[in-house]
């Protein structure tokens, strides 16, 4: 239903939050010292980059393009900060080249991909890079993780941040639809 | 096969693409000691190498063509007490123009943007560039919400904009125009991990 069309039926019930486990990914996030959240929006991380807009000591940065990204984190790091990128799975085909300086430089890298393209998907657009993300990160020497359950993600989340920045790895967190849930469009 | 100019259109200008990046570019950046550096690849990745000697305060891709601002933003969120200078090359920034909107939504007070501006492409044979074609950067920078702009086309522009390189308070953009003539020669190390890490511990000291 559109928005006109809730206002027309004189109700407004409010939206449920939908992703509990993201506010506790951020608040873990935070508390390991992150301080730059980049992204191209996705509703699959909505509540993560509300989060970042809201609160006044980490940076919230709107990429052009996701590729922006890695070399923000990149930066980031030169100057010894953390700095993670949030993006939709067609969004990892832009990044291809630019992980080359993840790679070469031996930066730690860390990333949330929200998966489209996946389990139950509706939308044949989405498909191909969907498919494609898991080897095409391998082939860039980036490690992925992957969570279908809330209650996985703050343990996975950890795991990926302590090989990222303790092990110097990069690592893709990506979010399944089934954590997220499919979209029928 | 390009378009052809209409009589009513502006011209081209004409007193473009004149100073030798060689002596304009150490001119416009002044003493490199106290400012940290991302350089972009081929052209500019020379010019700042050159200035910088043996001092670990650049680094200078050698791929990832686009890659430099957006990097230069994320060492400037970092470092807030630094003033960081990126140096493009203009087919270099052509590429992601884009990341310019993203500075200029960010607008962090100590990051300068120096796009050395030949016209060209210069690793690659001297292909012309968009730059040369009638597209201006400065103006698409200035689109892209960065408020502190100005392009310099001979030496006399040179001493305000490297003021403003140093003093904005907020991003700034300079566009160097040069004649398509060659950048310092040496001789790089190409270990980006190797550089990375020099930059490190000379900023950080781990």
């Amino acid at each position: 239903m559109s928005r006109m069309a809730v206002k027309r039926a004189g109700k407004t019930e409010p939206k449920p939050d939908g992703q509990p486990w993201a506010h506790d990914l951020y608040d873990y996030l935070r508390s390991q010292n992150v301080t730059q959240f980049s992204y191209v929006p996705d509703a699959g991380h909505r509540v993560m980059i509300d989060r970042s807009l809201a609160d006044p000591d980490a940076y919230s940065v709107p990429l052009a393009t996701e590729e922006e990204g890695v070399a923000l984190a990149a930066g980031a790091w030169l100057g010894g900060g953390r700095s993670v990128v949030m993006m939709q799975s067609s969004g990892v085909g832009n990044c291809i080249n630019f992980l080359s300086l993840v790679k070469g430089g031996r930066f730690p890298f860390l990333m949330f991909i929200s998966m489209r393209g996946d389990f139950g998907e509706g939308n044949p657009w989405q498909m191909p890079m969907g498919q494609a993300v898991e080897p095409i990160l391998a082939a860039m020497g980036v490690l992925c993780v992957r969570i279908d359950r809330p209650e996985d993600v703050l343990p996975t989340a950890s795991a990926a941040l302590t090989m990222a920045y303790q092990s110097g790895q990069a690592v893709a967190v990506l979010l399944t639809q089934k954590l997220l849930g499919a979209k029928q469009f | 096969m390009a378009r052809k100019t209409d009589a009513h259109e502006k011209p081209p200008p004409s007193k473009d693409f004149t100073l030798d990046r060689r002596k304009a570019f150490p001119a416009l950046i002044g003493d490199p000691s106290d400012v940290l550096f991302i350089a972009g690849l081929a052209g500019t990745a020379k010019d700042v190498a050159d200035i910088c000697g043996k001092r670990n305060n650049y680094f200078a891709l050698a791929g990832v063509m686009g890659g430099a601002v957006s990097m230069g933003l994320g060492l400037a969120l970092a470092q807030p007490k630094r003033r960081v200078i990126v140096a493009t090359g203009d087919g270099e920034l052509i590429m992601n123009v884009g990341s310019l909107a993203v500075c200029g939504v960010m607008n962090p007070p100590n990051l300068a943007i120096v796009c050395v501006d030949n016209g060209h492409y210069g690793e690659t044979g001297y292909q012309k560039s968009h730059t040369s074609q009638g597209v201006d950067l400065e103006q698409i920078a200035m689109g892209s919400g960065i408020r502190i702009t100005r392009t310099v086309n001979n030496e006399g522009q040179i001493v305000e904009a490297a003021r403003l390189l140093r003093q904005s308070n907020g991003v700034s953009f300079i566009l160097l125009r040069v004649a398509p003539t060659p950048p310092p020669s040496l001789k790089r190390d190409l270990d980006a991990g190797r550089a990375k890490d020099a930059f490190r511990t000379s900023l950080l000291g781990a």
